[in-house]
């Protein structure tokens, strides 16, 4: 491996043999794509690039397998239907679901989560009922709970926090009341990285009599979700954040909840009887799957899982962790920079962090003259950032399972020459 | 008076010159470093226009320049690049009358300078914040002036 800069001092290289970085990249065609030869991609936590295997099982769908799911007898519509179960029955592994038939495709995180929010307060809702979140969470996981708060007369509350950004759990069970009906908090945060105890959170959501959704959009592909030891009632996810697909996502719940949950959306598929006067519904999960699902990417999802799955999830955790700690390691020596969130061994592969002098929106611009790609804003997290950090915006780096040692030198000193350029030196 | 020893004209010159946006970000980070600071009294919360990714304030006064008000804008964020943004803004409508200001089409130069095209959703957001903003208070001045 080598190393970014000769300048830099060079970092600890303790990677578990069983890791090969270079051999990990080279799965994912876009960074030996000429035009991204200088490419260091920082954002996976926005949406992780697909390793070759999950475009070409994509591709291979449209090229030999195609039909609509759920509707023909004909020998396509027969193999797209077993390939759509077998995705199914992959994601039940994924998160420790009792059953695949607790297991909607949508079209993403935040499309589970609307339906999710939509389903449960048409039944379950009453004007004065609480809905707890945490102050985390992605607008993804709080706008659609201001829409059916609105709509119920319910309101929502907020967990306490702890200065560096963890729930805090000595005062946690302050913002629990007898009208708390929800809990919706995230399993990794997409700004700070804090690992929310979501096993702990839940136990308490029980003994107060709530429900508990997480919103597993960041942590999925760090593994370690089991619902069922968990107490999640609901949850969800995207594929194109675990390396799969972009525009399938997937919404977990406990079967007799679902069965439960009014649909979000109606349409073809999720009926059990349709009239002129009324219509009943079918069953989870095709209660929750109106009209026709993003096939090749329900079926190339099972791919992607297979993949993060063969590398292992305590390789990746290994693997991420250790870029994670260089990266403190080294940015938290530049001047005037600092680092937002929890230490590393409290978070996912995420730093965001402010600087001194330079606006985010400069430093995500000149770090992209140099290949850099981070992310910078306000992250879809505007309460956290005007609420409680009281900073206009972040900037924010993510590593993946392809990132080297190398994309965190080259940060830092990206970095250097960005306080250079600013005249910050 | 003028805040920045350019032109309009000077400044789609040096665009021409520069036909990757990259470089054109560059150089407006450049161009920004140039503009002058508020005063701290100035970067109040009265001040500051919202819709941008980054603070901006900005602040008017109205001028006489031989027995015609003229507006003197100034403007400041603590983004580099938005102070760049800035500056295109000064040169279109610092030292003009109310009237003028008012009637300006500003969406001509942005073409001219191809921001529209680059300049993602938020960020165009910003800039037709500050361009609202200017003219808020053209308004407000003409009013004044009636």
């Amino acid at each position: 491996m080598s190393s970014g800069s000769s300048a830099a001092p060079r970092l600890r290289d303790d990677a578990p043999p069983a890791w090969n970085e270079s051999a990990v990249r080279r799965e994912f065609p876009i960074f030996s794509d000429p035009d991204n030869a200088d490419l260091t991609y920082l954002d996976t936590a926005a949406t992780a690039q697909k390793p070759g295997c999950v475009i070409d099982r994509e591709a291979e769908v449209y090229r030999r397998s195609y039909a609509n799911a759920y509707r023909g007898v004909y020998r396509l519509g027969a193999l797209v239907d077993d390939a759509i179960e077998e995705t199914r029955q992959s994601v039940r592994g994924l998160i420790g679901a009792a059953s695949s038939e607790e297991i909607v495709f949508t079209s993403g995180t935040t499309a589970a989560i609307n339906i999710a929010a939509l389903g449960w307060s048409r039944r379950f809702l009453q004007p004065g009922d609480e809905i707890l979140l945490s102050p985390l969470e992605h607008h993804a996981n709080i706008v659609p709970w201001h829409l059916v708060a609105g709509e119920h007369g319910a309101r929502l509350t907020w967990m306490p926090l702890t200065p560096d950004g963890r729930i805090d759990l000595d005062r946690l069970d302050e913002a629990f009341t007898p009208r708390t009906r929800m809990v919706a908090v995230t399993g990794m945060s997409n700004v700070l990285g804090t690992i929310p105890p979501v096993r702990e959170i839940a136990a308490r959501a029980k003994r107060a009599g709530a429900l508990i959704l997480v919103d597993a959009a960041q942590s999925i592909p760090h593994g370690g979700i089991d619902v069922q030891r968990d107490g999640i009632d609901l949850l969800a996810f995207s594929g194109h954040k675990l390396y799969g697909p972009s525009g399938v996502g997937v919404l977990y719940g406990r079967r007799e909840l679902l069965n439960a949950m009014q649909p979000a959306l109606g349409g073809g598929h999720m009926i059990e009887r349709v009239s002129f006067d009324a219509c009943t519904w079918a069953a989870a999960p095709a209660r929750f799957e109106a009209g026709t699902l993003p096939i090749a990417q329900v079926i190339a999802l099972k791919t992607a899982i297979d993949y993060v799955r063969g590398l292992g999830f305590e390789a990746i955790h290994s693997h991420e962790q250790r870029l994670l700690a260089a990266a403190h390691e080294r940015l938290s020596a530049i001047p005037g920079l600092r680092i937002l969130g929890p230490a590393p061994d409290q978070k996912g592969p995420i730093i965001s962090f402010v600087t001194e002098g330079a606006a985010a929106q400069d430093v995500a611009l000149l770090l992209d003259r140099q290949g850099i790609a981070v992310r910078h804003g306000h992250h879809c997290a505007m309460p956290l950032h005007e609420q409680l950090l009281q900073i206009p915006a972040s900037v924010r780096a993510s590593f993946g399972v392809y990132n080297l040692l190398d994309d965190v030198e080259r940060l830092a000193s990206g970095l250097e020459r960005v306080r250079q350029r600013l005249r910050l030196t | 008076m003028p805040a920045l020893d350019l032109t309009l004209e000077q400044l789609y010159e040096e665009f021409e010159q520069l036909p990757d946006w990259g470089d054109r970000c560059d150089y407006l980070i450049d161009l920004g470093m140039e503009l002058p600071t508020l005063d701290e009294s100035e970067r109040v919360e009265a001040n500051r226009v919202h819709g941008c990714q980054s603070n901006v304030w900005l602040v008017a006064d109205v001028a006489d320049r031989d027995g015609t008000p003229v507006i003197e804008f100034r403007a400041e964020s603590d983004s580099m690049f938005v102070n760049g943004l800035i500056a295109i803004l000064l040169l279109i409508f610092d030292g003009r009358t109310p009237e003028d200001v008012l009637q300006t089409d500003e969406s001509e130069v942005f073409r001219r300078l191809e921001l529209n095209r680059h300049l993602s959703g938020q960020r165009r957001n910003g800039l037709a914040g500050m361009v609202q903003r200017v003219r808020s208070i053209a308004a407000q001045a003409e009013r004044n002036a009636a």
